[in-house]
């Protein structure tokens, strides 16, 4: 993956067959442009910037989504938007999308956000996890010409998590704030690998090659920077109960 | 249903990610319907993939008129409010698996390999691991192979023994490009067992010649 396709956007059957809605969203040059001022304060680790804020933050993000959901909010969409399609943007061309393809896909992935905002549960996952996740799929339905396989909670063979809700370990809030901590005490070689794969959307197997190093050992860094996740939720649900 | 063997983590990671091929995430994505367990560790996956989202520093602007063309080109919510498949089951494939085989087991159309196995071929699309379902007769032993890189193999029905480890519906057996192995099925009932192999399977010994029909794997 990361070889770009280009002009793969009208080719696609899936992308159509999916969304119908691919065609047209194809904008280049300066139109109204946002310069996006928010979205300086949510970057890098900032110590002055506290988990309660970011909280704040999320829940208000997460409420904008239900707000759509709910009675088709424009002005939460919009504010959704302003938030997160640069960042969406970012997540594309770092994957190795040209400019138009990356727009294209900002398109789709805030349409699907506007029509799917029903299925969203605050529960699992925060709003950016969320839209990472759209965004996600749709970068892998355009730039890869691949379906994106996932389970379906409706399907009647779906076998359903026996942890009734109220008893799931951490909300979504607190799992964020938990992963953005644990990320900044990982080794620089372990936070690497996972920068590459879910920011750069390189397999395994790349990123070996662009390390230099065997592959066993990349998949052995993911596996030792997802235990201490793991662990520092572990903990962080200790912590509260 | 307990289930015993999960893909490893760096799977759920790079399924989280986006990054693995379709066959494996055909793969993972059906274990994951079966296993509330690596569902939760998803969670976490896709919570490192928000994370790191919320640390871009969006660069250059994007176009507002995104906004009113997202919300006016995005068609009416497509998802049926039922089940997403026709029929109610019991189903022995969840979802993704049943709609990449086109049905259930029962409803499909099998090709005899030889050895008491018989197989189906999944069609993914991209480089990478190839998807094929395998029915092994109850009690045969796959011919000993290895592989060009790493085999998984998700358990459906039935039972498979695999050095010295049973595994069971919703269990996934993984074997890298050093193992060579000849896995069997239980005595119960014919295993049934979606597998992504990322390379054609290496016949080892003297009777591959008989199994010529294998190589079609
Ligand atoms: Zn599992």
């Amino acid at each position: 993956m990361g070889r770009v396709i280009r002009n793969a956007v009208r080719s696609v059957q899936w992308g159509m067959e999916k969304t119908g809605n691919v065609l047209g969203f194809r904008r280049r040059g300066p139109t109204r442009g946002t310069a996006v001022a928010d979205s300086a304060t949510a970057g890098a680790p900032n110590p002055g910037t506290g988990p309660s804020r970011h909280s704040a933050d999320e829940r208000t993000l997460s409420a904008r989504i239900e707000a759509v959901a709910e009675r088709s909010d424009t002005a939460a969409f919009a504010e959704l938007f302003r938030h997160f399609a640069p960042r969406v943007r970012a997540y594309l061309l770092r994957g190795g999308g040209d400019a138009g393809q990356a727009d294209d896909v900002v398109q789709d992935t805030f349409a699907t956000v506007w029509r799917k905002a029903r299925l969203y549960d605050r529960r699992r996952a925060t709003a950016a996890a969320w839209i990472f996740a759209i965004a996600r799929n749709r970068r892998i339905d355009v730039y890869r010409r691949e379906r994106r396989p996932e389970f379906d909670p409706r399907d009647p063979a779906f076998q359903p998590d026996p942890l009734p809700d109220g008893e799931r370990a951490l909300t979504a809030v607190q799992r964020a704030e938990a992963v953005r901590k644990a990320l900044n005490t990982l080794s620089e070689e372990q936070r690497d690998v996972l920068r590459l794969a879910f920011y750069e959307g390189e397999t395994y197997a790349a990123i070996a090659v662009r390390l230099g190093i065997p592959l066993g050992t990349v998949k052995s860094r993911a596996r030792l920077a997802f235990g201490h996740l793991r662990a520092a939720l572990e903990a962080r649900r200790e912590a509260l109960t | 249903m307990t289930i015993e063997h999960h893909p490893g983590d760096e799977l759920l990671l790079a399924y989280g990610a986006g990054t693995l091929d379709e066959a494996t995430s055909l793969l993972v994505a059906t274990h994951l319907a079966l296993c509330p367990r690596c569902r939760r560790r998803l969670d976490l996956a896709e919570s490192i993939g928000g994370e790191w989202m919320n640390r871009t520093r969006a660069n250059g602007t994007v176009d507002e008129t995104g906004i009113d063309s997202a919300m006016a080109f995005a068609p009416e919510d497509d998802e049926p409010a039922g089940p997403a498949t026709a029929g109610s089951g019991p189903f022995l494939f969840p979802q993704p698996l049943r709609g990449y085989a086109g049905g259930d087991a029962a409803d499909l159309g099998w090709r005899a390999v030889g050895g008491g196995i018989r197989q189906v071929r999944l069609k993914t699309r991209g480089k990478g691991a190839k998807a094929r379902l395998l029915s092994i007769a109850a009690g045969t032993r796959v011919p000993e192979h290895s592989h060009g890189g790493e085999e998984l193999t998700l358990v459906l029905a039935g039972s498979l023994y695999d050095r010295g480890k049973w595994y069971r519906r919703g269990d996934v057996d993984a074997a890298d490009a050093s193992v060579v192995h000849r896995p069997a099925a239980g005595p119960e009932q014919d295993c049934i067992c979606l597998a992504a192999a990322d390379a054609r399977l290496k016949f080892s010994g003297v009777i591959p010649r008989l199994l010529q029909p294998l190589h079609g794997f």
